[in-house]
């Protein structure tokens, strides 16, 4: 698009410039304070600039530092939200592309009611069914486990509906071919259609792994057990400590590293991830 | 290496659509049969029910005298070429061929062994380690066709190979394929609704309309003696001239309709008292001069193709005469606006019975 418009040019940088600022504003708050001594955050004035106790301030929150203030050490927090959103993303994927199979390439009855049901759900959220969903849970004696804090959330339409999108476009010649090739069923899977979907897999990945570890609601119900904290609902046990200050400083350094995981995945996968959004090898 | 019978084949969908009325007929071994029709006139479904890809609804397919109906797909020992490919684009060339072998346990250096040759008679040496995305449409054609040969099966399927390929590839293909069957011997089962396709690589050629085998025989005979109006039109580019026509009530001959011109020639012997629809080929209306002329036609308009020109036009007559193409020699010039004296031989006017469009013999 060709255009020259001097003053919509202006308008709009000022437009994305305000919306950075919002966006990247608080971030770097959080950085600043968590390079301070908690005395300079006690203050009542919040700094702008970095201060000089980086290191001090992570080596304490990555160690064991926090015991003293009535917490868990940020590391074990860390290991148990990886392992919640591995357990999430990947379980997600597997049982989605497996139901997505199922519909697309298999004719069963009443297979477009299960088709709807499964679509159904995407209008129960966790937070919806959350009350119910506990009570299983805890008759199945998973409160404290990391299949607690995972198998509920493992459920997925949104990835079903995706799989089955793109099941769809695939051509059927291919399914044929494969099986006068002698392939059956499960060997077409795997050896066809998975490979096929390793971009959408990818993709899906990325979003499931950062849906997973951003989980709040879910872990902070069903986990009593410090041992099983995960570090989102972590950060907001670190603020509510009773009879003393919250260490603000370390809250903070323990935010950044709250938010790195999720970074790196989308650095790291980015490539992955835009080509399973856009584009289909065929 | 096996022949193939069909046995009161019949197919009916579940939805009640019946596409296949009833197909009875065998094929040599080694033979190259085509099966040609309109789109819709279940002929891809026929191929698909060889393959094994659709259930036979009624009847029996035999390939090598074993009845095949409920064998899976990879058990009937066919290979098959589908008209987009259908080749796995995550594998390499090499790895699409190798794949069903793979799958029958064949032995690594038995399939190294076959891949090689069909690489080498394919042209397709230096290309094995390519992906699919990586090669032109006639290479993909060339690997289809390869991962057909290395299964070396009973029967080779074909369902419109050529349809994707430009114009010029599709006649070398054409060449191709027709020269690779020779060589192999092997039964091939071909579908096409081209008729240029059908009439060059058939030893024998199932014309199909509406579900139904209207005629069956070599690619000649069913050129020279149409069975039915249907292949008659199908069959021979330009279609053939269909003039209505009404038996002169005492003596040979046929009256055209709308035309005051008269065929003086003997009607078979089954002939009707009623109506009947003469066909005639472009190619067998010969330009002469105005004395030994059979039929006048009022030229409308002139397609010069260079070796030859069509010409097209109405029967002279009282008012619109019916239409009637005619090829001539490209060197012949005639203008639209002048009058053409034609010849035609007894032998060449084919007669159709009007009512069922059944030829009269």
């Amino acid at each position: 698009m060709v255009e020259n418009r001097p003053w919509l040019t202006v308008l709009s940088h000022l437009v994305l410039s305000i919306g950075v600022l919002v966006t990247a504003l608080p971030i770097w708050i959080t950085f600043v304070a968590s390079t301070h001594p908690v005395e300079v955050l006690m203050s009542g004035r919040t700094p702008l600039w970095p201060g000089d106790r980086f290191i001090e301030n992570y080596t304490t929150v990555l160690g064991s530092g926090m015991e003293a203030a009535g917490s868990v050490p940020v590391g074990m927090m860390m290991w148990n939200s990886l392992v919640m959103a591995l357990m999430i993303a990947i379980g997600k994927i597997a049982i989605s592309i497996i139901a997505a199979y199922a519909i697309v390439y298999f004719r069963f009855p009443l297979r477009m009611t299960c088709f709807w049901i499964i679509f159904i759900t995407l209008m129960l959220p966790v937070e919806v069914r959350i009350l119910p969903t506990f009570g299983v849970v805890a008759d199945l004696g998973m409160l404290n486990s990391y299949w607690g804090l995972s198998v509920p959330l493992i459920a997925s339409a949104t990835a079903t509906f995706l799989f089955r999108q793109f099941f769809l476009t695939v051509p059927e010649e291919l399914a044929e071919a494969a099986r006068i090739d002698g392939a059956g069923p499960l060997k077409f899977f795997r050896d066809i259609l998975l490979p096929l979907s390793r971009t959408n897999i990818a993709a899906l990945f990325v979003i499931l792994f950062i849906y997973g570890w951003n989980q709040y609601l879910w872990p902070l119900l069903v986990t009593t057990d410090e041992s099983y904290y995960t570090i989102v609902m972590g950060i907001q046990r670190m603020v509510a400590v009773p009879d003393s200050e919250p260490v603000w400083h370390e809250i903070m350094a323990t935010s950044m590293l709250a938010m790195l995981p999720p970074v790196l995945v989308v650095v790291f996968m980015q490539r992955l991830f835009v080509k399973g959004l856009i584009e289909q090898e065929k | 290496m096996a022949g193939l019978e069909f046995i009161g084949v019949r197919k009916t969908y579940p939805n009640g659509f019946r596409a296949i009325h009833g197909v009875d007929t065998s094929v040599a071994d080694g033979a190259f049969i085509v099966i040609v029709g309109p789109s819709g006139c279940g002929k891809s479904t026929l191929l698909r029910m060889v393959a094994g890809l659709e259930t036979v609804t009624e009847g029996e397919i035999r390939i090598g005298g074993r009845p095949v109906n409920a064998l899976e797909p990879a058990d009937r020992n066919i290979a098959m070429v589908f008209q987009n490919y259908a080749l796995y684009p995550h594998m390499s060339v090499f790895d699409n061929m190798a794949y069903g072998l793979r799958n029958r346990r064949t032995p690594r250096d038995e399939i190294e062994r076959r891949v090689a040759d069909a690489s080498r008679i394919l042209q397709l040496d230096g290309m094995l380690d390519r992906r699919p995305s990586q090669l032109s449409g006639g290479q993909r054609q060339r690997v289809a066709m390869g991962r057909a040969i290395v299964r070396e099966p009973e029967v080779f399927l074909f369902d419109e190979p050529l349809s994707n390929l430009d114009a010029k590839l599709r006649v070398q293909m054409r060449l191709e394929i027709k020269r690779l069957q020779r060589d192999l011997g092997t039964t091939s089962l071909y579908v096409t609704h081209d008729q240029v396709e059908a009439m060059t690589l058939a030893d024998r050629l199932i014309v199909m309309n509406a579900g139904v085998a209207e005629q069956i025989g070599s690619p000649l005979d069913v050129y020279a003696e149409p069975a039915t109006v249907f292949v008659a039109g199908f069959i021979g580019s330009p279609a053939m001239n269909f003039l209505a026509g009404t038996p002169v009530p005492d003596g040979p001959g046929v009256v055209l309709d709308g035309s005051a011109q008269a065929l003086p020639f003997p009607l078979p012997s089954s002939a009707p008292r009623g109506k009947v629809t003469v066909g005639i080929r472009p190619e067998h209306l010969e330009p002469v001069s105005r004395d030994a002329a059979t039929l006048e036609l009022a030229v409308d308009l002139v397609e010069a193709l260079g070796a030859d020109s069509l010409v097209h036009g109405q029967l002279a007559g009282d008012g619109q005469g019916p239409a009637v193409t005619v090829r001539v020699d490209g060197a012949l010039r005639v203008a639209a606006g002048e009058t053409l004296p034609l010849a035609l031989a007894p032998e060449r006017v084919h007669f159709f019975d009007a009512g069922n469009g059944r030829r009269l013999v």
